[in-house]
């Protein structure tokens, strides 16, 4: 499994509450929430993010609320995979379960500029900065959490099984 | 094992498990509201099984966008309701629950040594009565609707003891702020809290779910205290099943932790968590130049009968400042009930505060008392992230109910032992 995208930077402590605010959970569709995006911090982020980018965050992205609806903006508004310093554990697993994919890399904030050219490969545990020809090697996610991803969420990982029975 | 590792061992029928094991383990409780459980219902049709995997061990509450202020609200209602009456969930409905994390202890949902998640971070709640309770996502509370089971990391756990006696006015409140600006926002990112200590055990249930509720703000899986005689007590009519032995629930004297801290309650003031981040905290009396537009008692981290009592002893005789709105939410029908035989609602509405009906309310800026540009609230929930109440250029102070409810009264953050100390 393999992302690839131009970097989108964001500082520490990125909550939910600014990934997508309240007011806007009463929407259910995917698409409508991929309109809110990051709204709290930055209003013209789904522009940005509709080609197709890499969400590069500080330490403890994703804290607060449990609101699987933020990873859901990110993932339909184009964001291709989330690479943090670290992440807030809810925001992880939610991110993995919807198929959005996320993963932890000591240093990324300070060796990554906006609109750096990322590509990451999950099995291998490799993060490459194409822009500055430089890669990072990060702890690669366990396999049952790499078949949830590839199989596109929990959702379909769990029925996958469920059929196998 | 510590208490947290208990009780994940036997969920996963184990007999020892150590921090960093990955156990599948069986959930004894799911909880989700009108917020979470819409996703979860349609994620849960998707996966494609007929049937929940046990109806009695699931709860639906709504609590968050109650009355429905939109269409679209009501529609998730009905959505909610329709699955509740056709797997026959217990489902509690405005007016007969009231915030989630109130309402799950409340009505026996959550006992001591039982494995609870929720879809709502503030799950960490249920710690206070010994349980094991963690949030989790919409799609994973569909999974444990189908399988009934949940991977979960075994913790790293910090014990904070603590000892010494709250002087008037402070409150357990003060320390979960004081205690989350020292470890910080990310401190506790994928570790358990476990508190203890002499402090602890004479505290009253309110008190400690509100130290276990605001341990996610430091980045906790959990929060959790030993259950003792309180929680025996809380639980007195509120369930009628049979009880773990709690002597089976104590961390062992040779538990590992991540990392020990010995507090002392003695000399703690007032705190106050200053915009935008609940870590960036002070004390109340260093913030008196900040005039204030609103100010919120309730949410689950204080909106129980304790928080409502300390609030009116303020109020009581008093006037909310004019150009303050004070709003008082229950945290559920049974605490609005006990207010009203205590006579709080009355000194709330005499002191020219609105008293409205048991829900979430302003805390996450869905419904009910939104702040606009440039306005400032203080409130006793538990987040002032940019944007949490409304208007992302409002502000958000976090404080315990005594000083939200002294700083209605002079319109300016204020130290609840300084309006005790200028009472004429």
């Amino acid at each position: 499994m393999k992302a690839k995208g131009n970097a989108v930077k964001f500082g520490d402590n990125v909550d939910t509450d600014v990934i997508l605010p309240g007011k806007f959970l009463v929407l259910i569709d995917p698409k409508d929430l991929a309109k809110h995006a990051m709204a709290g911090l930055d209003p013209d982020f789904p522009e940005k993010a509709k080609t197709g980018i890499v969400v590069v965050g500080g330490k403890n992205f994703g804290c607060g609320s449990s609101r699987e609806q933020a990873p859901l903006a990110l993932k339909y508004a184009g964001v291709q995979c989330v690479v943090a310093e670290s992440f807030a554990r809810i925001f992880f697993r939610n991110a993995i379960n919807i198929g959005l994919p996320v993963i932890e890399c000591k240093g990324i904030s300070a060796a990554v500029e906006n609109g750096d050219e990322l590509s990451v490969d999950f099995e291998a545990g490799e993060i490459r900065n194409l822009s500055k020809s430089q890669t990072f090697h990060v702890t690669k996610l366990p396999t049952f959490i790499l078949e949830i991803l590839s199989d596109g969420g929990l959702v379909e990982n769990l029925r996958r099984r469920l059929s196998k029975k | 094992m510590n208490i947290s590792e208990k009780i994940l061992a036997k969920a996963s029928g184990k007999t020892l498990v150590h921090p960093g094991e990955i156990v599948d383990a069986n959930v004894d409780m799911v909880m989700v509201h009108d917020l979470t459980g819409p996703l979860a219902v349609e994620a849960f049709k998707r996966i494609g099984v007929d049937h929940v995997w046990d109806n009695k061990k699931i709860v639906i509450i709504l609590d968050h966008q109650v009355p429905a202020e939109s269409v679209k609200a009501a529609e998730l209602h009905k959505m909610l309701r329709k699955f509740a009456k056709e797997q026959n969930i217990r489902l509690y409905d405005v007016g007969k629950g009231g915030i989630c994390h109130q309402v799950m202890p409340e009505k026996g949902h959550v006992l001591p040594g039982t494995l609870i998640v929720g879809a709502d971070s503030h799950t960490c709640t249920y710690g206070a009565l010994g349980a094991f309770a963690t949030g989790i996502g919409s799609t994973e509370a569909a999974a444990v609707f189908t399988t009934g089971k949940i991977w979960l990391k075994v913790p790293e756990a910090i014990r904070i003891n603590v000892k010494g006696h709250f002087q008037k006015y402070v409150t357990p409140k003060d320390l979960i702020l004081s205690i989350i600006g020292l470890v910080r926002a990310d401190g506790a990112t994928y570790k358990g809290v476990e508190f203890a200590g002499p402090t602890i055990r004479e505290m009253s249930m309110a008190g400690r779910m509100t130290l276990c509720n605001m341990t996610v703000e430091m980045g906790a899986k959990n929060g959790i205290i030993e259950p003792d005689e309180v929680t025996r007590k809380f639980l007195e009519g509120r369930t009628d099943k049979p009880l773990v032995s709690f002597e089976s629930l104590k961390s062992d004297a040779d538990a590992s932790y991540v990392k020990t801290m010995e507090l002392d309650v003695t000399g703690l003031e007032p705190k106050v968590a200053c915009p935008s981040s609940v870590d960036n905290v002070k004390l109340a009396s260093e913030l008196s130049n900040a005039p204030i537009e609103q100010a919120f008692i309730g949410s689950c981290t204080n909106g129980r009968i304790e928080d409502l009592r300390l609030a009116a002893q303020i109020l009581k005789g008093k006037r909310v400042k004019d150009g303050v709105r004070a709003i008082v939410i229950p945290a559920s029908q049974e605490v609005y009930a006990q207010a009203l035989r205590e006579g709080l609602i009355e000194i709330f509405t005499d002191a020219g505060a609105l008293v409205c009906g048991s829900a979430c309310g302003p805390c996450l800026g869905g419904h009910i008392g939104l702040l606009a540009s440039g306005e400032t609230c203080v409130s006793t929930s538990n987040r002032n992230f940019i944007g949490r109440m409304g208007s992302t250029e409002a502000n958000v102070f976090l404080a315990s109910p005594a000083t939200v409810a002294a700083s209605a009264v002079t319109g300016r953050i204020t130290d609840p032992r300084k309006l005790e100390a200028t009472k004429t």
